[in-house]
C-alpha cells in the first residue's frame, strides 16, 4: 500500500496495466518502489473473501458491483434507526450518496462482534470502529485510482463513490470499476479485542467536522414505512421448512424442578414431544396453537422445595441485613470519615428501587434449526455473536459451527428474555431434529426474563458549623447487575444451562453516580447481596435499559436537591455551586433556559387538591451529559402523578442525526416516566407474580406528557458518545424533585403508584 | 376437533382447518401466512395482534376462529398499501413513530376504526380512544402525532 508520492515515477507498464488509455508526459524508466506499489494496489481487490477477522477491511466495508455500499456491522438497532447513524458515517467517509450504503447488522455470518446492542455504544464504539472502517477504504480505494489512471493520488478527489481528478474531472474511476464485486485485502491495525473495546484503524485519518456533508443531517429511518404496511419480518415471523413450534414449562415454585412427566395428555396432539432434560422441559408440537395446548395439558410432578422468596413487604430490609459480596469504591477524594466525625450537621437519607422487568413488547422469540453438527438461529438478541457462543457451548457444537442471524425482535432494552430463548430453542430442536420455533408465552416473558436489580442507596452530607459542605458520601446496595451476564453466552448464564444443572458462575457488578460534584471529602461506592435464588430463579439480575443509572440517580440526584431545600438554595443554584465540568454546566443551563426555570428554593407552600411543581436532575453517563427538567402535577387526593412537561438538554458529543436523537430521547423519557410511576415487580415466596399488563402496568398513552422539548447541544469536535440510554437516567430524580416542589413531600421509593403517593402525603 | 373455517381476510376467502378454540391470530399468521398481525399477550390487554373484524378493532389472540363467521377480516397489510397508503400509515412513516415496531398493529387498526368514525379529534379523545393499548419503548408522543396528523388528513 505504498503511495504514488511522485507521479514521474508512473512508468508506462503501469498505464498497460490499469488500462493503458492514458497518456502521461513523462518517461522516466520503471523503479522498483513503482512496481511494488503496483503490484500491492492490484492486491488490495481480490476475488476471494478474506477471512472474518477484526483485522480484515472487508470484515466491514464492501463495494457491490453496480458501486452500492455494504457495511457489515457487528452492532444492532434495537429501534433507534442506529443503521440509519451507521450509514451515514461510512457514506461520509467514503463519499458516496448516503442512499447507496446498506448496513447489515448482527449477523455472524458477516459480521465481526462488535459487541453487539450494549452500553448505549451503537455510535461511540461501533460507528467509532465503521468511520475508520469507511475512511480506510476510501484511501484504499484512492490509492487504487491514482494507479489505474497513472494519476498521483493526492490529486484525486471523490465524487459519489467517483474517484476523479481534481484538475480534470475527466479522468476518473468508479468504486465499481475499482473493486466491485471484490473483496478489499487489507490489513487493519486490530487491537486484539472483541465486543465494545474493537478497534481496528486503518491508515486513513477521517474526515475533519467541517468537511461534513451527510453527518448531522437529520435523514429519516427507511424501515419505519414498511413496518407501518405489515411487510417487515421480525424474528417472530421466521419459518423453515419442516419448522415445528415449542412452548416451554416454568415450574409454580422457583427452583423446583420435574421429577414426574405425563405425557398422556397431549399423545392425541399431532406431532407432540416432550423435550425433558433434568430442570429444562419444553414440548413441540407440528402447529403452534397445539404447542400451546400441549404446554398447558401436560401433567407434571415437580419436586418439592422450600419456597425461595422473602415476603415482599422485607424486600428492603433483606438487602440491608445482607452480608456484602463485594464492595467497590470507585471514587474517593478526601478523608469522608474524619469529615463526617467532626461535621456540626449531617443530613442523610435512604432510597430504595425495585426489581423491573424488561417486559418487552412480546415474550421472546427464536428459531433454531440444528441439522448436520450446524445451528442456525434466528434472534431478536441484542448480541448475536454472544448467543453463538452460548448455543455452541449448550450443545457442544463447535462456535464456527453456528449461526446467529439478528432480525428485529420483539422490544429490547438490554439482557432480556431473547437469549434464554435462543438457547432454549435450540436445545429442543436438538432433541427433535427439527427446526423449532420457540415463542414464550406473556406469563413467561414478564415472569421470567432476567431483572434489573433492586437496591437501596444511602446518601449522607456533612456541613461544619458555618454551613459549608465538608463531606459527601454516597453507597448503594443491591443485587449485581451481572447476577447473570449481559448476554447468553455461556451455558450458565441462561435458563436453558441453569435448568441442565451446569455450574453458576454469578458476577458482582453495579456503580457510582456520574457527575462531577467537587466536594472537598468525597467518596462513591457499591455493594451488592448474593441473588435470592442461585439458579434458574425469576429474579436472577441483569442489564436493563441504563443498568442500575435510573436506581443511582434517583436517590443521588433527590438527594442533592433534599440538601438544597434544606440550605433554602434554588435547586439549579445549589448545583450550579457544585458541579465542575463545563459540559455538565452547559447542559444544566441550557435546560434551565429552555424551561424557563426562575430561581426559588423549594418547595412552593401550596394549598388545594391539585399542586404543580417542577424538578430538576442531571447525570453524566459514558461521556454523555444529561439535564432532565419535569413539571408535574399531583393530585393528592387520588395520589396520581401527572408528568406533564419536559426538558432535556442533551450533549452526547459530534451529533450524527438529530432526528433519531430527538427520538431515543423522547423514548427514554416515556419510559422512564413508566419505570418511575409503574413499574415493580412483584413476588410471593414461590414465585414472580407480576406476569401480564395488568398486573405489570406500564405508562398507558392517557398518562403521556403534553410536551417533551430537547436541546441538543451539538459539539462536532468532540467524539459522539451515547444516546440510547443516558436521558432515562436523571428521569426519576426530576419528577421525585418536582413532587416535593409540589407538595413538600419527598418520595424515596419506586414507583411512585397512586397508592404509595397518598399514602405519603397522608 | 379440527374444522374447515372459511375466512375472509383482506377480500380474499381462505380455508383453514383448526381447532374451533385456536384464536383467529395463529390462523392469520401461521395458516394464512400473515405475518402481522403479531402475538404480544394472548391475553387482549396490550393490542399487537389488532385486526378490523367488520370495521371494528377486535384482539385476534382471544378471537375463536370459530367465531369470525363471515365477517370480513382487514389486517394492517389490508389496510393499504405503499400505492395506496391509509393516511395512518403515511403519517406513521412521516413522523417516524417506530422504536422496535412490534406494537404497531393495535395503534394503527385501533386508531384507523377511531378516525373513520370521528372526524376532528381532540387529543385527549385520541387519547381515550388509544387508551389500553401498549408501547413498551415509550413511542407515545410520536403516536400521538402522527394520529393527529392522520386526522388531519382524513378532514
Amino acid at each position: 500500500m505504498t503511495r504514488h508520492d511522485k507521479p514521474s515515477t508512473l512508468s508506462r507498464r503501469a498505464m498497460l496495466e490499469t488500462g493503458g488509455a492514458l497518456v502521461v508526459s513523462i518517461g522516466m524508466p520503471i523503479g522498483l518502489d513503482t512496481v511494488l506499489a503496483i503490484g500491492a494496489a492490484d492486491a488490495q481487490g481480490v476475488a476471494a473473501k478474506p477471512p472474518l477477522t477484526p483485522d480484515q477491511l472487508s470484515s466491514y466495508i464492501a463495494v457491490n458491483g453496480d458501486g452500492t455500499v455494504a457495511a457489515f456491522f457487528g452492532k444492532m438497532d434495537m429501534g433507534h434507526g442506529l443503521h440509519v447513524a451507521i450509514g451515514q458515517m461510512v457514506a461520509e467517509e467514503l463519499d458516496v450518496p448516503f442512499g447507496s450504503v446498506k448496513v447489515f447488522m448482527g449477523d455472524t455470518a458477516t459480521s465481526v462482534n462488535q459487541g453487539g446492542a450494549s452500553g448505549s455504544t451503537g455510535i461511540q464504539f461501533g460507528g467509532k470502529q465503521m468511520r475508520m472502517a469507511a475512511a480506510e477504504a476510501r484511501r484504499v480505494l484512492v490509492e487504487m485510482a491514482a494507479a489505474k489512471l497513472s494519476l498521483a493520488s493526492d490529486g484525486l478527489t471523490v465524487v459519489d463513490g467517483v474517484v476523479q481528478s481534481k484538475a480534470d474531472p475527466a479522468r476518473k474511476a468508479s468504486y465499481a470499476e475499482l473493486i466491485g464485486g471484490r473483496y478489499f485485502n487489507v490489513t487493519l491495525d486490530w487491537n486484539k479485542q472483541f465486543g465494545n473495546p474493537l478497534y481496528a484503524p486503518g491508515k486513513a485519518q477521517p474526515k475533519k467536522p467541517a468537511e461534513y456533508k451527510i453527518v448531522g443531517r437529520p435523514i429519516k429511518r427507511e424501515d419505519v414505512a414498511p413496518m407501518a404496511f405489515a411487510q417487515t419480518d421480525f424474528c417472530t415471523d421466521v419459518k423453515l421448512p419442516g419448522m415445528v413450534h415449542g412452548r416451554m414449562l416454568r415450574p409454580a415454585v422457583a427452583g423446583s424442578v420435574p421429577v414426574k412427566v405425563d405425557e398422556g395428555a397431549i399423545k392425541d396432539i399431532p406431532g407432540a414431544k416432550v423435550v425433558w432434560k433434568n430442570g429444562f422441559l419444553g414440548v413441540v408440537a407440528d402447529r403452534e396453537w397445539d404447542a400451546i395446548k400441549a404446554m398447558s395439558r401436560l401433567k407434571v410432578e415437580w419436586s418439592q422445595v422450600p419456597p425461595p422468596f422473602p415476603p415482599q413487604a422485607t424486600l428492603y430490609d433483606v438487602i440491608r441485613k445482607s452480608a456484602v459480596r463485594k464492595r467497590t469504591v470507585e471514587k474517593e477524594v478526601g478523608n469522608v470519615e474524619d469529615a463526617f466525625k467532626s461535621a456540626a450537621r449531617v443530613i442523610e437519607a435512604e432510597y430504595e428501587w425495585p426489581f423491573q422487568s424488561h417486559a418487552s413488547m412480546g415474550p421472546a422469540c427464536a428459531l433454531v434449526e440444528v441439522k448436520d453438527g450446524a445451528a442456525t438461529c434466528f434472534t431478536g438478541s441484542q448480541k448475536s455473536h454472544f448467543v453463538q457462543a452460548g448455543i455452541a457451548a449448550t450443545l457442544g457444537l463447535p462456535p464456527e459451527k453456528v449461526h446467529v442471524k439478528w432480525m428485529v425482535g420483539p422490544g429490547s432494552y438490554g439482557r432480556n428474555d431473547a437469549d434464554d430463548c435462543a438457547v432454549d430453542a435450540a436445545v429442543l430442536s436438538q432433541a427433535v431434529g427439527k427446526p423449532v420455533r420457540l415463542q414464550y408465552m406473556r406469563d413467561q416473558g414478564t415472569g421470567w426474563d432476567p431483572k434489573g436489580p433492586a437496591s437501596i442507596h444511602r446518601a449522607r452530607m456533612a456541613f461544619d458549623a458555618a454551613g459549608n459542605i465538608t463531606g459527601y458520601e454516597f453507597t448503594s446496595k443491591g443485587f449485581s447487575r451481572v447476577d447473570v451476564n449481559t448476554n447468553g453466552g455461556t451455558p450458565w448464564d441462561v435458563l436453558a444451562g441453569q435448568t441442565q444443572g451446569v455450574a453458576l458462575q454469578s458476577g458482582d457488578g453495579f456503580g457510582v453516580p456520574g457527575e462531577s460534584y467537587e466536594f472537598a471529602n468525597k467518596r462513591l461506592a457499591w455493594e451488592t447481596v448474593p441473588p435470592l435464588l442461585d439458579r434458574a430463579s425469576p429474579l436472577r439480575s441483569a442489564h436493563l435499559r441504563d443498568p442500575v443509572g435510573p436506581q443511582i440517580h434517583f436517590a443521588s440526584e433527590s438527594f442533592m436537591d433534599e440538601v438544597a431545600a434544606a440550605l433554602q438554595l434554588d435547586p439549579i443554584e445549589f448545583r450550579l455551586r457544585h458541579v465542575k465540568d463545563a459540559r455538565d454546566i452547559a447542559a444544566i443551563k441550557a435546560a434551565a433556559e429552555k424551561f424557563g426555570w426562575q430561581s426559588r428554593p423549594s418547595p412552593q407552600r401550596q394549598t388545594g387538591v391539585k399542586v404543580t411543581g417542577r424538578g430538576i436532575a442531571y447525570a453524566q453517563r459514558g461521556g454523555t451529559r444529561v439535564a432532565v427538567i419535569a413539571e408535574v402535577e399531583v393530585d393528592r387526593s387520588s395520589g396520581k402523578i401527572y408528568a406533564r412537561r419536559f426538558v432535556v438538554a442533551h450533549d452526547c458529543g459530534q451529533i450524527i442525526n438529530p432526528d433519531g436523537l430527538a427520538k431515543a430521547i423522547e423514548g427514554n423519557i416515556v419510559q422512564g416516566i413508566s419505570r418511575t410511576l409503574w413499574e415493580e415487580v412483584k413476588f410471593d415466596d414461590k414465585a414472580v407474580t407480576t406476569v401480564d399488563w395488568v398486573s405489570y402496568p406500564i405508562l398507558d398513552i392517557t398518562e403521556t406528557p403534553e410536551r417533551i422539548e430537547t436541546v441538543l447541544i451539538d459539539r462536532p469536535e468532540i467524539a459522539p458518545s451515547g444516546a440510547g440510554e443516558p436521558s432515562i437516567r436523571p428521569v426519576a430524580a426530576a419528577i421525585a424533585n418536582a413532587i416535593f416542589d409540589a407538595t413538600g413531600v419527598r418520595m424515596r421509593r419506586v414507583p411512585f403508584s397512586p397508592d404509595r403517593v397518598r399514602q405519603s402525603m397522608a | 376437533m379440527a374444522q374447515n373455517f372459511a375466512l375472509n381476510v383482506n377480500g380474499r376467502v381462505h380455508t383453514v382447518d383448526a381447532d374451533p378454540d385456536m384464536p383467529l391470530l395463529y390462523a392469520l399468521r401461521d395458516d394464512i401466512g400473515l405475518n402481522n398481525p403479531h402475538f404480544g399477550c394472548g391475553l387482549a390487554q396490550c393490542g399487537a395482534c389488532t385486526v378490523h373484524l367488520d370495521g371494528q378493532a377486535i384482539r385476534s389472540c382471544i378471537t375463536p376462529v370459530s367465531a369470525v363467521g363471515n365477517a370480513k377480516i382487514v389486517t394492517l397489510a389490508g389496510l393499504g398499501t405503499p400505492e395506496k397508503p391509509h393516511p395512518l400509515q403515511t403519517a406513521y412513516a412521516q413522523e417516524q413513530v417506530p422504536q422496535c415496531g412490534y406494537c404497531i398493529n393495535g395503534w394503527i387498526m385501533t386508531a384507523a376504526a377511531f378516525l373513520r368514525d370521528k372526524k376532528k379529534p381532540t387529543d385527549a379523545e385520541i387519547k381515550t380512544a388509544l387508551e389500553g393499548l401498549k408501547c413498551r419503548c415509550g413511542t407515545h408522543m410520536g403516536i400521538m402525532r402522527a394520529v393527529r396528523r392522520a386526522a388531519e388528513m382524513m378532514g
